[in-house]
């Protein structure tokens, strides 16, 4: 039996508990998704999920690790849920596939596996689909038109048609088009919100409902709420700034912290515990970084939203900025 | 063939290859290997400069005063880059037209400086010129390699664009391998470079380590150097 140095505590959360309640915080967002977005949603979850315990466990097998461990650590399946859930709903087969097996293989196990990947595999796998393959990874559902049935996602889904008939843009899409035509923001005022009111009532509700899936992760002290909160007041207060100077030109606060994957991000994808920062005031940096450059993507680059990329890019800055705030050894220094 | 000359041999196409092993010129290597003709194009276009400047190099070692080597070196490597890139300019338009800024880039190519000062100029010329031919061919099978593998995966077809390398006539050596419609494009862009130069470093190291494993079937190592992968 291994004896350590006292104090023997107990840790109150070990890997598969931790993924095991994110799994769980996640349902309401994803169910929502699924309500409103059709079948596609629940068939990239299930083609996700099915690759990346493949993938996991053909890595482990290749490394020469044991694979029953880490198969149950729920890690890759959270990977692969938090991947399905960024994909738009009707794509071919092989996209979520390929995007999850680069995730999981080239994102994670090349790095050394759980523990050691610089970058949120799921995101990696996000921007992979998203430069790869630009057309299709921007369709997204028409909201005014009922989603497509099941018959309809699984043509699309095993690839015998393209789906093209009822795309429609996402609320960030249509904001970033009107802003380049030249028209205010105000101009297109469709949903409701106590700010400018152009919010598709869709979105905010996804939003509304992975915002209370985090807030049941900070309840539990599942996540650190330095990340999130600073994620939140770095996307929150430019857009603020930035809607009071000039409101035609920009999106109220309110807008952008409901809007595509805000929450999701701040909440799920930030807060992954392997790449993000590790010290307390590294992490408030780490999600003001983040915040801020999905504000400066969504408001002038040439992705409508910036999520993924503002994740990866902090994620390149975690250690540095652990190494900048690590907290000072009383007597030293 | 001499031992001296079947390790210049071995070193350059495969223990010491410039690209996989001592990873110079990356460069170019990550630049233009968009399609495998151009990789091939600039890979030709690096080898004939290899060949000269060692050659030329190991010529003149015995007259080369070392204070003023390298510039030495830098002169003969710019004539002979310069030459290439005006006969490609006057035989092979297009294709210096496509490879652009990356020809007269290969005077930059510490490849090449790095073998006229590591070997060329320590060598006599015939040993000096197998080694610029073979670190020369170790290269451009590295970059027809990984043009190859990104030409493939970006649009699904090899050979793209030959009528530049080979004449009008050879533009029906253009193969569809996969059936594409759009191709992954990360292959094409930079970031599918580096991937797949990863990829291939990677491949090399373990095809060494599989070999290591097996000692009965190992080349036995011809000279007292330490190997340097």
């Amino acid at each position: 039996m291994m004896q350590s140095a006292a104090p023997h505590l107990r840790p109150r959360h070990d890997v598969p508990r931790l993924m095991r309640s994110v799994l769980l915080a996640l349902i309401p967002g994803t169910l929502a998704m699924v309500w409103l977005f059709g079948w596609g949603v629940l068939l990239n979850i299930l083609l996700c999920g099915a690759t990346a315990l493949a993938t996991e466990a053909l890595m482990l097998r290749l490394r020469g690790r044991p694979i029953a461990p880490a198969l149950g650590d729920h890690s890759a399946l959270l990977a692969a849920l938090l991947l399905a859930l960024c994909l738009p709903p009707l794509l071919p087969w092989w996209m979520p596939v390929l995007g999850t097996f680069f995730a999981l293989a080239l994102g994670k196990h090349l790095y050394g596996g759980l523990g050691f990947n610089p970058f949120n595999p799921a995101m990696l796998g996000y921007v992979f689909l998203l430069v790869s393959f630009p057309g299709s990874m921007v369709l997204w559902p028409s909201p005014d038109l009922a989603p497509p049935g099941l018959l309809q996602t699984l043509a699309v889904g095993s690839g015998m048609t393209a789906f093209d008939m009822v795309s429609g843009a996402t609320p960030l899409d249509g904001l970033k088009t009107a802003l380049a035509a030249g028209q205010p923001v105000a101009a297109q005022r469709n949903g409701f919100g106590p700010f400018s009111l152009h919010q598709e009532p869709d979105w905010l509700l996804i939003n509304a409902l992975f915002l209370l899936g985090g807030l049941y992760l900070l309840r539990h002290r599942m996540v650190a709420w330095q990340i999130p909160l600073g994620v939140l007041l770095g996307l929150g207060l430019p857009a603020f700034a930035a809607w009071l100077i000039a409101p035609d030109q920009f999106a109220d606060p309110l807008f952008h912290l409901f809007a595509g994957g805000a929450m999701l991000g701040a909440f799920f994808v930030a807060t992954d515990p392997v790449s993000a920062s590790t010290t307390p005031l590294g992490r408030l940096y780490y999600g003001l970084g983040i915040g801020i450059l999905v504000w400066v993507i969504r408001s002038w680059g040439g992705y409508p939203e910036g999520v993924a990329f503002a994740v990866l890019l902090m994620n390149l800055a975690a250690p540095l900025l652990d190494r900048l705030c690590r907290p000072r050894i009383a007597g030293q220094g | 063939m001499t031992p001296m000359m079947h390790e210049r041999v071995r070193d350059g196409l495969w223990r010491d290859n410039p690209a996989l092993v001592q990873l110079l010129g990356l460069c170019p290597l990550l630049a233009v290997t968009g399609t495998l003709v151009n990789g091939l194009a600039l890979g030709i276009a690096t080898l004939l400069v290899l060949l000269g400047s060692s050659t030329v190099v190991s010529l003149i070692r015995h007259q080369l005063r070392p204070e003023i080597r390298i510039a030495v070196f830098v002169m003969i490597i710019a004539s002979l880059v310069t030459a290439v890139e005006l006969l490609m300019s006057a035989w092979f338009h297009e294709l210096h037209q496509v490879l652009g800024i990356f020809v007269p880039l290969i005077v930059t190519n510490c490849a090449i400086l790095g073998r006229a000062e590591a070997f060329a100029s320590r060598h006599p010329p015939t040993v000096a010129a197998m080694d610029g031919l073979m670190m020369g061919l170790g290269f451009c099978a590295v970059l027809v390699l990984l043009g190859g593998m990104r030409e493939l995966l970006g649009h699904g077809t090899l050979f793209r664009g030959a009528e530049f390398l080979f004449g009008p006539s050879a533009s029906a050596l253009q193969i569809r391998v996969l059936p594409l419609d759009d191709g992954l494009l990360l292959a094409l862009l930079p970031p599918g470079a580096f991937i797949g130069l990863g990829l291939l470093l990677a491949a090399k190291n373990w095809l060494d380590q599989r070999s290591a494993r097996q000692p009965a079937r190992a080349v036995p190592v011809a000279s007292p150097t330490t190997q340097s992968n």
